[in-house]
């Protein structure tokens, strides 16, 4: 209850709650709204927002309703964001975990395999894997959380290499503690929280990247997401501006959301950083 | 005149915490040229004290009332700039940790030449040589060598002696010094004890001295003042307060300093249950061109007998840790046996391991900060198999033994005091049934009433349970009061070996004879207390 009263404390946090909020209350109502399908054709193409009250948000180049695109983006774009996330979090924390724990040669090559994906343009890489494997919706959430692991992998080793010489640590191995239970059960939950706090972050980039690739037109095109809208908005840039514009107030509303919702968690997890 | 007089000093914490005040009406005077101590337990706010007279305080605190006079010259209005050309001018300080008090980025002349530049207009020349003097009056052996290490490049006792050297740059009136012998050895404790009286003596400085150690008070001091919640509860010469106490918290205080001479016990003959034959413990560090190799043990031979209590004592680096983490087999040592009854504790495997279980030092760091209390109790005996109930109801039963209240097993760890986690650490070795308990310096982190507390529970559990009791201090007070027997470690090798009574009356090893020199107040006996029982 502390952690809450300490999280409720801070007025950015509190606004990228609401906006997350606002985000996930579009995602869920998307198919009480807009229970046709977002891609299919809707009515005359390129009208603006408020021009026609059916379309408060205005059509796309091809006559789909972008208020519906948005709505249902919103389902796509937290998805993405979420389950890549969970991927990076969890390759990042078991690499850094074995190799902070375990020290030595361990270490050795789990570093340099984690340094081997970190100097690539993480982008670059993304573009490698989605143009080798396709771009269904699966194979780019699970290529965009490959590319997010490196940094969260460094950061539960530096917590490992700190927590691992604990003698509480020791006291667990004299109790007769195996390796597993050390690293998942005692040490793990400890060194969690800056891990925590940094998923935030991935999961901003995360909503970039996606939308980075519909801008490129190489992620699944059949899903309404917001970067697949941001991309057919590419021709008709300098005159429907709008069609782009959109997403994109959608984008930023979500990746400022989850920002200040990891800063928020940051600054509730450890208190004393924020009294400067 | 009084160098430095407290006039009714309060100084108020924020509001929710444990009491309202940091200090109540504190009232001494400092003369010229007498050693004066406030001695107290953690949280007694003694090092607050040197904070208030500097207006080093904390944020959130404040002072409310009270005068802090230096040659009867009020300073405790001034604002910052009003106390920077006082501190460390005309009241030098020093830490008790001489590593963090220096910064590792700068060598000690400069920074002792620092103090000049501050605070007056001489050359570099004379600077320099100023520093050397100074470095020579604090018996450096290479001063000129000396001023050009970096701090890393000192021992802790050198690292101490240049700290006192820059406090003392100036010639201030008032040295407060605040536990600067804590983070010491015995024997480097005593050389700085002695230094900073030798240069109170030739120079006339006032020092306050603030120590939680009554043997340290005993060894030193001219006038003593005892804290305890924030007030001063007794003052006095030494000789008073050490000798006749007239305040319960006082007499309760100097009631729990073990004695240095160890109680007659009788001759433990029985078979020794653990015995370490040749253990010998080399750490290699160093890159592929040179390898550096340490020996942390060398050919180490004990034998611990069933029912008994082997002390190891010795300074830091002495190989006494390294020894507790090899027989608990958190460390592979490189030759050597241990044995447990007839059992090679390096073959066997998990079955005889919880057979020795350790409790440690740190009373913060050895219990999971996110794990309750009676979990972490529970723990052992549920990775033996033990199903979740039955391991809660042995935690409750434990929690009992131990003197805590088994409504508590539910709390965090942070919600006890650092007594308390001891216990619950030793709750948690218990849980297993071990026949050896591997104890290292499980009460120097305690104050001294708490540490007689856990002591006596230890010797109270060992005799209850027939445990055999291996126990790691660097403390001699505590060592004659707990051990039948002491090995002496000293570069990984034990020098000395015996009886705890005839090594305390007759050491015959150099190096014993200069530790037992080295106690604090070892000639102060502590008066006997009939109306103050073992609680």
């Amino acid at each position: 209850m502390d952690f809450l009263r300490r999280y409720l404390a801070s007025p950015p946090a509190v606004i990228g709650l609401v906006l997350l909020a606002l985000v996930l209350a579009m995602a869920a109502s998307a198919d009480l709204l807009f229970p046709r399908d977002p891609l299919g054709l809707a009515g005359r193409p390129l009208q603006w927002p408020l021009a026609n009250p059916r379309f408060w948000l205005g059509t796309d180049n091809m006559g789909r309703d972008i208020a519906a695109q948005v709505f249902h983006g919103a389902r796509i774009s937290l998805l993405i964001a979420l389950v890549s996330t969970a991927l990076a979090i969890v390759i990042g924390v078991v690499v850094g975990a074995v190799a902070g724990f375990y020290g030595g040669i361990v270490d050795d090559v789990l570093m340099r395999v984690t340094e081997a994906f970190q100097i690539l343009p993480n982008f670059l890489l993304l573009l490698v894997l989605v143009a080798v494997f396709g771009s269904t919706l699966t194979t780019v959430t699970i290529a965009i959380g490959i590319v997010s692991w490196p940094a969260s992998a460094r950061l539960t080793r530096a917590e490992f290499l700190s927590l691992r010489n604990r003698d509480f640590v020791a006291a667990c191995r004299g109790l007769g503690m195996g390796d597993a239970r050390l690293i998942f059960a005692e040490i793990l939950p400890n060194a969690l929280p800056p891990v925590i706090v940094y998923a935030g972050v991935i999961m901003a980039v995360a909503i970039l990247l996606e939308s980075a690739l519909a801008f490129l037109s190489l992620s699944d095109p059949n899903v309404p997401s917001w970067g697949n809208l941001i991309g057919a908005g590419r021709s008709v840039l300098r005159t429907q501006w709008y069609v782009s514009a959109i997403p994109g107030v959608a984008i930023l509303v979500t990746v400022l959301a989850v920002s200040l919702v990891g800063q928020g968690l940051n600054d509730a997890l450890n208190p004393r950083l924020r009294r400067r | 005149m009084s160098a430095l007089t407290l006039d009714g000093l309060t100084v108020a914490l924020p509001a929710g915490a444990d009491r309202p005040f940091a200090l109540a009406d504190v009232t001494f005077e400092l003369q010229p040229g007498e050693i004066f101590c406030v001695v107290g337990e953690s949280g007694s706010g003694k090092s607050m004290t040197a904070g208030a007279i500097l207006g080093l305080l904390p944020p959130g605190v404040a002072r409310t009332a009270g005068r802090v006079l230096l040659d009867g010259e009020e300073i405790s209005g001034l604002d910052e700039a009003g106390l920077r050309p006082i501190r460390g001018a005309r009241i030098g300080m020093i830490f008790q940790e001489p590593m963090t008090a220096l910064n590792p980025l700068r060598t000690i002349g400069d920074q002792i030449g620092e103090m000049f530049r501050t605070h007056t207009r001489l050359r570099d020349r004379e600077i320099s040589a100023r520093v050397e003097a100074l470095l020579a009056d604090v018996h450096l052996p290479d001063p000129a060598g000396a001023a050009r290490a970096y701090p890393h490049e000192l021992s802790g006792g050198q690292r101490q002696r240049a700290m006192i050297a820059m406090a003392l740059a100036l010639e201030p009136r008032v040295l407060i010094a605040d536990e600067p012998t804590t983070a010491l050895d015995v024997t480097s404790q005593a050389q700085i004890l002695h230094l900073i009286r030798e240069l109170q003596r030739r120079r006339g400085t006032a020092v306050l001295f603030i120590t939680h150690d009554f043997g340290v008070v005993a060894e030193i001091a001219d006038r003593v003042a005892v804290m305890s919640q924030g007030r001063i509860v007794e003052q006095g010469t030494a000789d008073d307060v050490l000798n006749r106490p007239q305040h319960a918290y006082t007499r309760g205080l100097i009631a729990a300093v073990p004695s240095l001479t160890p109680p007659a016990r009788p001759e433990i003959a029985a078979a020794p249950i653990l015995v370490a034959e040749g253990v010998t413990k080399t750490y290699r560090s160093g890159g592929l061109m040179r390898r550096r190799t340490t020996a942390a043990l060398r050919d180490v031979t004990l034998s611990l007998p069933r029912g008994g209590t082997l002390g190891i004592v010795g300074e830091s680096g002495s190989g006494k840790s390294t020894l507790a983490r090899c027989i608990v087999r958190l460390l592979d040592y490189d030759a050597g046996r241990i044995r447990l009854d007839d059992v090679d504790l390096a073959v066997a495997g998990r079955p005889a391991a919880r057979r020795i279980q350790m409790v440690f030092q740190d009373p913060f760091g050895s219990l999971n900060p996110r794990r309750r209390a009676g979990d972490l109790v529970a723990q052992g005996p549920r990775l033996h198999g033990v199903p979740a109930d039955q391991a809660q109801a042995r935690a409750r039963d434990l929690f009992r033994l131990v003197g805590l209240d088994p409504a508590a097993i539910d709390r965090y760890p942070h919600e006890f005091s650092g007594g308390q986690r001891q216990r619950i650490a030793l709750a948690r070795a218990l849980a297993l049934e071990p026949e050896v308990l591997v104890a290292d310096e499980p009460v120097s982190a305690l104050d001294v009433s708490v540490q007689a507390q856990v002591l006596a529970l230890l010797a109270d559990l060992r005799a209850r349970l027939g445990l055999s009791l291996l126990f790691i201090t660097h403390d001699l007070r505590v060592a004659a009061q707990i051990c039948d027997r002491i090995a002496v470690m000293k570069d990984g090798e034990v020098v000395e070996e015996g009886p705890a009574a005839t090594l305390f009356a007759h050491p015959a090893h150099p190096y014993t004879r200069s530790l037992l020199d080295a106690v604090p107040g070892r000639h102060w006996i502590p008066p006997a207390n009939p109306s103050e029982g073992e609680p």
